[in-house]
């Protein structure tokens, strides 16, 4: 009689065990579908502030046809990827930084540009969402990592593997100038 | 994090509990000198208790940011405070996002303050704006922000509320108890019982006791939002900003500043991120009671020199102190590496333009209409302005409102 009483009472405390655990990864997964969300909301306002950008910058910028080509290029290129995984849009997004920030570095030679309202307003706006980015970007690759120990540590790893917890895809700056400087830096 | 959470509701619940105790032991007294019934003094102890408390959780923050007259502004008002705020919103992977607050001073300061992660904000002064840039900017608001994140505008609030309450009520007491005792008062019961004057010194006791705990009832404050806070609150702003520089040398700026900060009181005064109530013409990193000095905050921000994660932080707090016990809660201490990032370098000094900025959007929420006369010179006019025409008095045009 007591050991059935022993046996149902280990399988209640392992049950437990199992519950927290698995509840602890769900929220885990949860936040990092949270902070790519964000990430993607952020990515899209830049897509959308490209062709305004643009146009603003057209008739100032007669003879930079080849740097703005290669933006809206980027901007379409990064735009098909959109469904993809973090690694491919990583990629397409940080090739899509470095054409913009060339641009806005080829900017500052235009004093006529630099005075006008709405490309002044269209420079905050996109210094902020590259920020954005960035910080969403740091937010998203800390919740992978929190995610991925615990996948990977004893004992919840044995409760990731057998609930199909998969590891969460880091979200990493492939292009050399954008790891060195994350930011658009421009007043 | 949740560490610092769970301590933060736990002083949060035993300050309000203890209020209540102090409360019932005051109309206990009040109650046994005015009403001749301990019973009613302590019920009416208690509604006050009530009052308080619900003030306290579901009005704290507005008379908080009321008190400091803090105005409400709009991303359309300063887009790059409202941008700077939100991606410390985003660093810290807050979910709501704050109000955005600005206090019309030259002193620079700021604070954050909420009831809870959904309804919080942050306000910073005109001063603070005036003088910063976009990463000094950045720094001082991932403090706040970090103050926001963990919950310590909440026990803040609470804490201010119901302190400074009572800190007043038991004011007004002894000054009652104190005037009636030098006119020969108490007469209401001298002739009711024998014993009343010797009731009326117990309470006159209490009464003094009361007065003198008053300030140490402020002290608590103090204790509230400990300096441990205020280091996990530097500590998260570097690992947010990814660049520890950017908020030393913002608290650099404060810390060099003679302004003092006119709305800040005693009750308000912990909420702020450096000690809003230094003597006038003396400079903030004088006073050091209630913040931790602010040259060794300084000089724990400029030594991360390995990293910008926690236990970066933790290991230069340890090194200003010559080894010893960190600061940050150990949940904190286990995560990855974090790598600096450069400045982003404004080229030209833009202070000149961040001023004229700033005082447009003060003139705005003082709903003061601007219009621009032929020669260039702009024309305030406040609202309770009667007439439709305005005469320049640089040129001496007259221009259509």
């Amino acid at each position: 009689m007591v050991a059935v009483y022993v046996i149902i009472g280990v399988v209640v405390v392992l049950g437990i065990t199992f519950a927290v655990i698995y509840n602890g990864l769900v929220g885990r997964r949860n936040e990092v579908r949270n902070s790519w969300a964000q990430i993607d909301v952020q990515l899209k306002r830049r897509h959308d502030l490209i062709p305004n950008l643009v146009e603003a910058v057209k008739g100032y910028m007669k003879h930079e046809r080849g740097t703005l080509e290669a933006v809206t290029r980027a901007r379409n290129l990064a735009q098909q990827e959109t469904s993809s995984g973090a690694g491919k849009r990583a990629q397409v997004e940080g090739e899509l930084s470095s054409a913009l920030s060339r641009l806005l570095a080829v900017a500052e030679n235009y004093p006529d540009l630099k005075a006008n309202q709405n490309f002044l307003a269209l420079q905050e706006e996109l210094t902020s969402t590259e920020n954005k980015i960035g910080f969403s970007r740091q937010y998203y690759n800390d919740s992978v990592l929190r995610y991925n120990n615990q996948t990977q540590m004893f004992p919840s790893s044995i409760v990731a593997g057998m609930a199909h917890f998969q590891a969460g895809e880091f979200f990493e700056v492939s292009v050399a100038a954008e790891r060195e400087a994350p930011k658009v830096s421009f007043s | 994090m949740w560490e610092q959470i769970h301590s933060n509701q736990r002083r949060s619940a035993i300050l309000v509990i203890g209020m209540g105790l102090l409360l019932l032991v005051l109309g206990y007294v009040l109650g046994l000198y005015f009403m001749g019934s301990t019973t009613g003094g302590m019920i009416i102890a208690l509604a006050v208790w009530g009052i308080m408390s619900l003030v306290a959780l579901f009005q704290g923050d507005n008379i908080l940011l009321a008190l400091s007259r803090a105005k409400k502004i709009e991303r359309d008002d300063l887009p790059q405070l409202y941008n700077v705020v939100e991606e410390m919103k985003i660093a810290a992977g807050l979910e709501y996002m704050p109000d955005i607050y600005i206090i019309d001073d030259p002193a620079p300061n700021a604070f954050a303050t909420g009831r809870n992660p959904r309804k919080a904000a942050v306000a910073v002064t005109s001063g603070l704006l005036q003088i910063l840039n976009r990463d000094e900017l950045q720094g001082v608001i991932g403090h706040e922000i970090s103050h926001i994140k963990h919950r310590d505008v909440q026990l803040m609030v609470i804490s201010g509320v119901l302190l400074g309450t009572i800190v007043l009520l038991s004011w007004a007491a002894t000054r009652y108890l104190f005037f009636g005792a030098l006119m020969g008062g108490g007469n209401r019961r001298s002739s009711a019982s024998g014993g009343g004057g010797y009731i009326q010194i117990i309470v006159l006791a209490v009464g003094i006791i009361l007065m003198i705990l008053a300030p140490l009832m402020a002290q608590l404050l103090y204790f509230a939002v400990s300096r441990k806070r205020e280091y996990l609150a530097d500590a998260s702003s570097a690992l947010y900003t990814r660049y520890p520089e950017g908020l030393a040398s913002a608290l650099e700026k404060l810390a060099a500043s003679k302004n003092q900060l006119k709305s800040a009181n005693k009750a308000t005064a912990p909420m702020f991120i450096i000690n809003p109530l230094h003597k006038k013409g003396m400079s903030a990193s004088n006073l050091t009671s209630t913040h931790p000095p602010l040259a060794e905050r300084i000089r724990i921000l400029r030594s991360m020199a390995g990293g910008a994660s926690l236990s970066d932080y933790d290991g230069a707090y340890r090194q200003a102190h010559g080894g010893g016990k960190g600061v940050m809660p150990t949940s904190g201490l286990a995560a990855a590496p974090v790598s600096l990032r450069s400045a982003t370098g404004e080229k030209e000094d833009n202070k000149l333009d961040r001023a004229r900025q700033v005082s447009d959007v003060l003139w705005r929420i003082n709903r003061y209409r601007t219009t621009t006369c032929d020669c260039g010179t702009r024309l305030r006019v406040p609202q309770n302005f009667a007439d439709e025409r305005i005469k320049c008095p640089h040129c001496g045009r007259v221009t259509k409102i």
